[in-house]
C-alpha cells in the first residue's frame, strides 16, 4: 500500500503537522457542518495517489493539511514556529469573491462574517457565511464601502481580521490604516504599499529606480519642438504625442516615422489649445500592438517575495477584462523568467506583503515589456494562477495575514497545463458592451468539476538554486493532470443582477494539459451557461474562444475592434430547425398532463381523432421585436408521439415529416429532425401579467432557445382580441407614466398641482447607465407623483399620473 | 414503430412481473399470411379508405367558397372554432359526420350541417355542437335537428355541459314540415335547454354570427353566453320582417347587434371582440363550473395495451358478412392486456360474455358468435343481469344473424328466452355501449341493445349491416312471398341498399361509423364518459334515467 518511501515520510509529516493544528481547529469545527463538503472536494481533487486519500479517509481533520503536505513546505518552515489562523474573518464583500474566500476559510475551519447591504439579504454569501450582518441601504456608499459600519460589525462579531476582496475597499489605504487602529488585520498590503502603488507617478519612479523597465517617454516642461524630437528620436518611432491635459483622443497624435514628427507636434498642440488652453504635450513609445501581461506575486512578512508566474488579460472591451489565461501564450522561459523577476522587484520596492500583481505592457513586436502600475489585492482573475500553480491564493492570503512565511519557496512553484478563465457579465456585446440589469429568472451552469485547484503533486527540482535558473517553473507533475472546469459564482436562479453593483454575474474556469484543450473545456463550459433574464456576454465568449486567431495565441489590447466582423457575425434569422423544435416545445408543454394515475382516455390519448382526421395546431412565433412579422408553425399529430411540422416564414416554407418529440423536462425538449438528434432547452419568461396587450413583446411570453451555445429570443404574439383589450387599457390609463424597466430616479421635474403641457419631462430614470427621459402623454395637472428622487423604481410601477384636460 | 416497441417494452415488464401469462389472456390463432386473411384485409382496407374519404369530404364542410366568404368577414371557420375552444392536444369524439350523406336529393349538406361531439374544454368533458354557416347558412334540415337534439340526449346522459356555438339562420323553410311540429323537433332543442339546466347541466351559446328566430332561442335559453361584437346578431325576425310587419325600418347590427343586447336588451352577457375572445371567454366560463361541470370517473386499473396489433381486425373480419370469425379475436384487440374472464364459456356457445377492461375501465362484454339459440340468450341474460347487479357498463360487440327459427327452436321457446335478454338488456340499469362489427339482423337487433335500446352511444364498422333480416334469407323469404322476379329483386335490391353503415349513419340510426381499428379508443372515451358523476343523478340507479320527473331541481335558470 506504501508506494515509495518519499510519499511514506510524506504521510507520516502529514499527520503529525495536522495534528500540531488540530486544536484550533477542532474548536472551529464542532459548530459547523463545513466539513462535508471540504472534504470531499478535496478526495476527489487530491484523490490522486492511493495512500493520500486513505490518509485523509481514516484522519478527516487532515483537510487542513492539504497546503502543508505540498512536497517542499517541510524545507521552508518548521511546524512548530507556526502561527495559527484566525479563528474568525469578515468578508468585506459580496459576489463570486466574498463566496471564493468564504469557502476557503470553510476549508480551514475558519468561521466566516458576512456583511450585505439591503437588497443583498437573500444573497449567497450571506447563506454561506456563519454570520451575517446588515451593513445599510443598497448604494456602496451607504453599506460596502462604509468603513465605520465595518469596522463597527467586526468589533461586534469578533472577527479579527477583514478581508476586502477586490473593489470596494481593497485598494484603499485609509481603510488599512483604520483597521490596524482598530487591532483588526487587513488582509492585503500595508497601507504605505498600497499608497505607494496607488500614485501614477510615484510608483513610475519607484520602479525606475528599482531596475523595473517602464514604457519610455518624455515628461519634461521644456516644449521646445527641437528637444522634443530629439527625444522622440530617443525613444524610437514609433511614439505618441500626446497632450498632458488631454483625453478623449484630442490632442493626441502617432508619429511612425522622423519625418512626420514636426508637423503632427504642431496639429497636437493646435488641437490641445483649442480644447484645453494648454498645448503642453508629452511623447511616449507608441506600442502599435500591445499586449496586457501581469505577474501573479506573494510577499510574506519576512521579506519573501515569489512570482506566481504571469497571466495575460489582452482581450478586453471598455477597458476592462473580459478574459484572462496563465500562462501568456507564446512566451520564451527567458522572458517569463525576467517578468517574474522584475515583478517580484517591484514588489520588494515597496515592502509588499500579500497577493499583488505587477501588470506590464508588452509590445507583440518588440518582445518588450513595460511596468504599468500594481494591484495591491487579489485579482478577480486570480483563478487561473491557482488552476496552473496547484495552489489556493487566499489560504496564502490568510497564511501571509497569519504571519507565517509563503508556504512554498520560488523554485517549488509549478507552472503546469494551461487555464483560462471567462467573466460572465450581465451586458449587451452588440450595443457597445453596454451593461444590462435584472432578475436571473433561470440559470443553468455548466457542472464544475473542481471547487478549488487541484493540487499538483509535483517532482520536486533536482537542478541547484543560483539566481539564473529561479524563476523557472516546475513543469513536471508524477500524477496526469485532467482537464477540469471551475465556475465562481455568487448568484443563484433569482438573484438581481448589475441594478446597484458590478454586473459580473459569474467566472467559468477551464483547465487543460495545453492551451487548445483548456479553450476546449471553456467553449463547452460556455455553450452549458444559460442565463434568462438579462442580456449577457456568454454567446460572444463562446464566439470569442472559438475565434482562430485567438486559438492561435494572436492576442492583444486591440484584439475585439481588429476581429470584429468575425466576432459580431450578422444576427441571422432563426432557423426553420429552431422554429420547429420551439413550436414543438409550445405544442407538447400544453399536452394535457396525465401523471395522475391512472389516467383516463380523455387525458392519455392526446389529439386523439379518429375517422382518418388529424388533429392540427397553428403555433405563431415572431422575432423579439415590436411587429416583427409572424412566423406560422403548423404542427399535425400523426401519431403518438409524432408530428409533421410545417415552419412558415416570410421567406421560407419548411415541412418535417414524422418528427418524433417529447418533452425531457420542463424546459428540454427532445426531436429528430432530419435524421438529427437533438436536445434543446427553452426557457419561457412570461409578461408580467398586468402590463396591458400591445405589439411591443415586453407584453408577450417570450420563449429563450439555447441551440449549439447560441441564445435566441422569440415571442408569442398576442391574438388581436388581446390587443384591443389592451389598447383600451392603454388608452385609459393615458395620463399615467409608467417606469418602462426597473430603473433609478434621478429626477422627478414636477410636483402635484403642477399644470403641465404635452411633451414636457416629467421624470428622469436611469437605468443600464442610460438616462431615459419620461414626458407627459397629455396636457393636464398633476394628480400624483409615485416616486421621489433616488428611488429605485420597479417596471410598471405608476410614477406620475396626470389628469387630462378636459 | 414506435408503438411495437413500446408494447414490446411493456410485455417485457409484465413478464417480469408474472402477468404475460394470465388465464385469461386471449391467444391470438389468426394467421395474418395466409390468402383468406389477406383477401379479407385487403377488402376491408379498400372500405375503409373510401369511408376516410367520404369522412375527409364532409370536413370541409360547405366548400372553400363558402370558407372564403366567412374568412373574408373576419370569422373563424366552424372546425377552426371548434379547435380553439378544445383544450390543445386533447381527444375529440365526434358524433354522426357523415350525417345527411346522399340523404336530400340534389343537396349536398355535409354532417348535415353541424358538428357535433365531445370535447374537453378547460379540463371539463363537454357537448360541443357547432352550427355549420358554410352549409346552407347554418340552417336546420329535419336530420340536423336530429343530429342536435342527439347530442343533447347524450350530453344529459351523460351529464355533459353543452356549448353551442350558434351561427344558423334558424329551420330550413322548405322543409319545415318535417322541422318544426313534431316532438322530435325544433322546438325540443329548447325542452332539453331548459330541461338540462334545471337538472344542473350547465349550458353555455356564443353568438358568431346570424341567429335568428327560433335559432334565437339558442342564446336566449342559455345559462350563460356571449356574442361577438359587430359580428353576432339575435333577434325574432330579420329587418325584411320587421319592415312587412310593422313597417319599421332597422339595419341588423341596431336590431340585433351585440353592443346592444350587451348593454341594453340583456339577451346576452358578454361581448366579445371577435371569434377567438368569444371562444376565450367560453373557455373561462367551462373552467368556473364548479361542481355543475361534473365529474370525471377514474378508471379501476392502469390501462394496459391489448397484445395484438389493431390492424389485424381488418384482415381477422373482412367484409362479407357470411364469412364467420371467432369474436374473441376482435375482443382480444379491443380490451387491455388482451385480458378477458369468460363467463359460462362452455354453455350457449354462439355467445361470449365475460369481463375485460378497455382503458382501465372494467367493462361487461356481450358478444356474438354466431346465430342465438335458447341457450346463448339464456347465458346472455344472466350475465346481463351479473352487469346490472354489480353497476359494471355492458359493451355489445355485434354480429347477429338472429335468433333460431325452425320447429325445434320454436318448441324450445325461443322466443320466450329471447324475450328474457331482451328484456335484460331493455332494462338493465348500466351505460351501455354497442358496436355493430357485423351484422345486426332481425330480433337480434332488439337483444343486442339496438338503437331502439337507447345505449349510451351505438358505433358502426364501415362493413356493418343493419336491417330486418340477412340478405340470404331475404333472397329466400322474397321468392315465396312474391311471384314476379322483377319487383322482389329491386325490393331486395332496395333493403339491401338501405341495410349499409352508410345508410344507417346518414339517418342518424347510430352515432357514426368507426374504423376498426378506432374501436378500442373510441370505446374507451364512451366508458369513461359512462363513468362520470353526473350532477343532479341521485346515486348510480338514476344514471340510465331519461326522464327529470320528481327530481326537484325546479326550473334551471331564467335570463333576466
Amino acid at each position: 500500500m506504501i508506494p515509495s518511501q518519499r510519499s511514506a515520510s510524506h504521510s507520516l509529516r502529514q499527520i503529525s503537522v495536522a495534528q500540531s493544528a488540530l486544536v484550533p481547529l477542532t474548536r472551529v469545527n464542532t459548530g459547523k457542518k463545513l466539513t462535508t463538503r471540504s472534504i470531499q472536494s478535496y478526495t476527489s481533487s487530491a484523490g490522486r495517489t492511493q495512500t493520500r486519500s486513505q490518509t485523509l479517509v481514516k484522519y478527516p481533520i487532515a483537510f487542513h493539511a492539504r497546503s502543508l503536505a505540498t512536497p517542499s513546505l517541510g524545507s521552508v518552515s518548521s511546524s512548530t514556529t507556526r502561527k495559527p489562523h484566525f479563528d474568525k474573518i469578515l468578508i468585506a464583500n459580496r459576489g463570486e469573491i466574498a463566496c471564493r474566500v468564504i469557502r476557503t476559510a470553510k476549508k480551514l475551519g475558519i468561521k466566516t462574517v458576512a456583511v450585505y447591504s439591503e437588497v443583498d439579504s437573500n444573497a449567497l454569501h450571506v447563506t454561506e457565511a456563519d454570520e451575517a450582518y446588515c451593513i445599510g441601504p443598497a448604494p456602496s456608499s451607504e453599506s460596502y464601502l462604509h468603513m465605520d459600519k465595518i469596522i463597527d460589525v467586526c468589533h461586534r462579531s469578533g472577527a479579527q481580521a477583514v478581508h476586502p476582496g477586490y473593489g470596494f475597499l481593497s485598494e484603499n489605504a485609509k481603510f488599512a490604516a483604520r483597521l490596524a487602529e482598530e487591532g483588526i488585520v487587513f488582509i492585503g498590503p500595508p497601507s504605505s504599499a498600497i499608497i505607494s502603488m496607488g500614485s501614477k507617478s510615484e510608483s513610475k519612479n519607484i520602479m525606475l529606480a528599482a531596475g523595473v523597465p517602464c514604457v519610455p517617454g518624455y515628461h519634461g516642461s521644456d516644449q521646445d519642438p527641437t528637444l522634443l524630437f530629439q527625444e522622440a528620436e530617443k525613444i524610437g518611432f514609433p511614439v505618441l504625442i500626446k497632450a498632458i491635459h488631454g483625453g478623449g483622443g484630442k490632442g493626441m497624435r502617432t508619429v511612425h516615422t522622423p519625418a512626420e514628427f514636426q508637423e503632427a507636434l504642431e496639429s497636437a498642440k493646435r488641437e490641445a489649445r483649442k480644447s484645453f488652453g494648454n498645448d503642453d504635450v508629452l511623447v511616449e513609445k507608441y506600442i502599435v500592438r500591445p499586449r496586457h501581461v501581469e505577474v501573479q506575486v506573494f510577499a510574506d512578512t519576512m521579506d519573501d517575495v515569489v512570482s506566481l508566474w504571469e497571466r495575460d488579460c489582452s482581450v478586453q472591451r471598455r477597458n476592462q477584462k473580459i478574459i484572462e489565461e496563465a500562462p501568456a501564450p507564446g512566451l520564451t522561459p527567458e522572458l517569463r523568467a525576467d517578468l517574474s523577476a522584475k515583478a517580484v522587484a517591484a514588489a520588494k520596492a515597496v515592502n509588499y506583503v500579500g497577493a499583488g500583481t505587477v501588470e506590464f505592457i508588452f509590445d507583440n513586436d518588440t518582445q518588450k515589456f513595460y511596468f504599468m502600475e500594481m494591484n495591491t489585492r487579489l485579482q478577480v482573475e486570480h483563478p487561473v494562477t491557482e488552476m496552473v500553480t496547484g495552489l489556493d491564493l487566499v489560504e496564502w492570503q490568510l497564511e501571509v495575514a497569519a504571519g507565517n512565511p509563503l508556504p512554498l519557496p520560488q523554485s517549488s512553484i509549478p507552472l503546469v497545463g494551461h487555464a483560462f478563465e471567462a467573466r460572465i457579465y450581465a451586458e449587451n456585446p452588440r450595443n457597445n458592451f453596454l451593461p444590462d440589469s435584472g432578475p436571473l429568472l433561470y440559470l443553468s451552469t455548466p457542472t464544475p468539476t473542481q471547487i478549488f485547484a487541484p493540487a499538483l503533486p509535483l517532482k520536486p527540482s533536482t537542478s541547484p538554486l543560483d539566481v539564473h535558473s529561479l524563476f523557472v517553473p516546475l513543469r513536471e507533475t508524477s500524477a496526469s493532470v485532467a482537464p477540469s472546469l471551475r465556475l465562481e459564482q455568487g448568484f443563484t436562479q433569482g438573484s438581481q443582477i448589475g441594478v446597484f453593483y458590478d454586473p459580473m454575474i459569474a467566472k467559468l474556469v477551464a483547465y487543460g494539459r495545453d492551451r487548445t484543450e483548456a479553450l476546449r473545456m471553456l467553449r463547452r463550459g460556455l455553450e452549458e451557461y444559460k442565463v434568462v433574464g438579462v442580456s449577457t456576454n456568454v454567446e460572444f465568449l463562446r464566439r470569442l474562444a472559438g475565434n482562430e486567431a485567438f486559438i492561435a495565441g494572436e492576442v492583444e489590447t486591440g484584439f475585439i475592434p481588429k476581429h470584429f466582423d468575425e466576432l459580431f457575425p450578422p444576427v441571422s434569422d432563426p432557423s426553420p430547425e429552431l422554429l420547429a423544435q420551439t413550436a414543438l416545445f409550445v405544442a407538447l408543454r400544453e399536452h394535457p398532463n396525465w401523471l395522475t394515475s391512472p389516467p383516463t382516455p380523455w387525458t392519455s390519448l392526446s389529439s386523439r381523432r379518429f375517422g382518418g382526421d388529424v388533429y392540427e395546431r397553428i403555433i405563431t412565433l415572431q422575432k423579439d421585436e415590436a411587429s416583427a412579422e409572424p412566423i406560422t408553425v403548423h404542427i399535425k399529430s400523426t401519431s403518438p408521439g409524432y408530428f409533421d411540422v410545417e415552419v412558415q416564414t416570410p421567406q421560407s416554407n419548411v415541412t418535417y415529416k414524422s418528427v418524433p418529440a417529447r418533452l425531457v423536462s420542463p424546459t428540454t425538449i427532445s426531436s429528430t429532425l432530419e435524421a438529427v438528434s437533438l436536445e434543446t432547452t427553452i426557457v419561457s419568461q412570461p409578461p408580467l401579467p398586468a402590463v396591458p396587450a400591445s405589439t411591443s413583446t415586453n407584453s408577450m411570453e417570450r420563449l429563450h432557445i439555447f441551440s449549439g451555445g447560441q441564445k435566441t429570443t422569440l415571442a408569442i404574439p398576442s391574438p388581436k382580441w388581446l390587443l384591443s383589450l389592451g389598447g383600451d387599457v392603454l388608452s385609459a390609463s393615458k395620463g399615467a407614466l409608467k417606469a418602462p424597466m426597473p430603473s433609478l430616479v434621478v429626477e422627478v421635474r414636477v410636483s402635484v398641482g403642477d399644470r403641465v403641457e404635452k411633451g414636457q419631462a416629467v421624470v428622469i430614470l436611469e437605468s443600464m447607465k442610460t438616462e431615459t427621459v419620461l414626458r407627459a402623454d397629455t396636457a393636464g395637472v398633476v394628480k400624483t407623483v409615485g416616486c421621489k428622487k433616488g428611488e429605485m423604481v420597479e417596471e410598471g410601477r405608476e410614477l406620475v399620473n396626470i389628469e387630462e384636460d378636459s | 414503430m414506435r408503438t411495437v416497441l413500446q408494447r414490446a417494452a411493456r410485455s417485457a415488464l409484465t413478464s417480469r412481473h408474472g402477468r404475460a401469462y394470465h388465464a385469461s389472456v386471449l391467444p391470438s390463432l389468426i394467421s395474418p399470411a395466409s390468402p383468406e386473411f389477406r383477401e379479407k384485409s385487403d377488402a376491408m382496407d379498400a372500405l375503409v379508405a373510401d369511408f376516410d374519404a367520404k369522412m375527409a369530404q364532409a370536413r370541409l364542410g360547405g366548400g372553400p367558397k363558402a370558407a372564403e366568404r366567412m374568412r373574408s368577414k373576419g370569422k373563424k371557420l366552424p372546425r377552426e372554432r371548434l379547435s380553439l375552444l378544445l383544450d390543445p392536444h386533447t381527444p375529440f369524439l365526434e358524433l354522426s359526420s357523415l350525417a345527411a350523406h346522399d340523404v336530400y336529393p340534389g343537396e349536398f349538406i355535409p354532417s348535415a350541417g353541424i358538428i357535433t361531439g365531445i370535447g374537453r374544454i378547460s379540463g371539463r368533458e363537454c357537448m360541443v355542437v357547432v352550427n355549420d354557416a358554410t352549409v346552407k347558412g347554418g340552417s336546420y334540415y329535419p336530420l340536423t335537428v336530429k343530429k342536435h337534439l342527439r347530442a343533447q340526449e347524450i350530453a344529459r346522459e351523460h351529464g355533459l355541459p353543452c356549448v353551442y356555438v350558434v351561427e344558423s339562420g334558424g329551420a330550413a323553410l322548405p322543409h319545415q314540415a318535417n322541422v318544426f311540429p313534431d316532438k322530435e323537433h325544433f322546438g325540443r332543442i329548447f325542452y332539453n335547454m331548459a330541461q338540462m339546466s334545471a337538472l344542473g347541466i350547465p349550458q353555455i351559446a356564443m353568438v358568431h354570427g346570424i341567429s335568428v328566430a327560433g335559432g334565437a332561442y339558442v342564446p336566449a335559453m342559455a345559462d350563460e353566453n356571449i356574442i361577438v361584437r359587430e359580428q353576432g346578431r339575435i333577434f325574432l325576425a330579420g329587418p325584411p320582417l320587421v319592415k312587412a310587419a310593422t313597417g319599421e325600418i332597422v339595419d341588423e347590427e341596431t336590431l340585433g347587434g351585440g353592443q346592444m343586447h350587451s348593454s341594453e336588451s340583456g339577451v346576452t352577457d358578454h361581448l366579445a371582440r371577435d371569434d377567438e375572445h368569444a371562444i376565450a371567454i367560453a373557455r373561462g366560463m367551462v373552467g368556473d363550473l364548479g361542481a355543475a361541470g361534473g365529474k370525471a370517473g377514474k378508471p379501476s386499473a392502469t390501462p394496459e395495451d391489448p397484445l395484438y396489433p389493431a390492424s389485424e381486425l381488418h384482415g381477422i373480419v373482412g367484409t362479407d358478412l357470411r364469412q364467420s370469425f371467432d369474436m374473441r379475436d376482435v375482443i382480444a384487440r379491443v380490451v387491455d392486456g388482451s385480458r378477458f374472464r369468460e363467463f359460462k364459456k362452455e354453455y350457449g356457445t354462439t355467445m361470449i360474455t365475460g369481463f375485460a377492461h378497455v382503458h382501465g375501465y372494467k367493462v361487461g362484454i356481450v358478444a356474438n358468435n354466431g346465430i342465438l339459440f335458447s341457450p346463448s340468450a339464456l347465458k346472455a341474460t344472466h350475465f346481463i343481469q351479473l352487469c346490472s347487479q354489480r353497476q359494471i357498463p355492458l359493451l355489445f360487440l355485434v354480429n347477429v344473424t338472429g335468433y333460431m327459427v325452425g320447429s325445434k327452436a320454436e318448441r324450445g321457446g325461443i322466443a320466450k328466452d329471447g324475450a328474457k335478454m331482451v328484456r335484460a338488456v331493455a332494462c338493465a340499469d348500466v351505460p351501455k355501449l354497442t358496436v355493430i362489427v357485423g351484422g345486426s339482423f332481425g330480433a337480434g337487433n332488439y337483444g343486442m341493445s339496438g338503437r331502439a335500446y337507447s345505449p349510451r352511444f351505438l358505433w358502426m364498422w364501415p362493413n356493418a349491416k343493419v336491417s330486418v333480416m340477412g340478405s340470404g334469407q331475404l333472397s329466400q323469404v322474397m321468392t315465396t312471398v312474391s311471384k314476379d322476379p322483377g319487383q322482389h329483386s329491386s325490393l331486395k335490391d332496395a333493403i339491401e341498399a338501405q341495410s349499409t353503415a352508410l345508410y344507417s349513419t346518414a339517418r342518424l340510426w347510430d352515432d357514426g361509423i368507426i374504423k376498426p381499428t378506432d374501436t378500442r379508443d373510441v370505446v374507451g372515451l364512451g366508458l369513461a364518459l359512462a363513468a362520470r358523476e353526473r350532477p343532479g343523478s341521485r346515486g348510480q340507479c338514476n344514471a340510465g334515467s331519461t326522464t327529470w320527473d320528481g327530481s326537484n331541481r325546479g326550473f334551471g335558470v331564467f335570463r333576466m
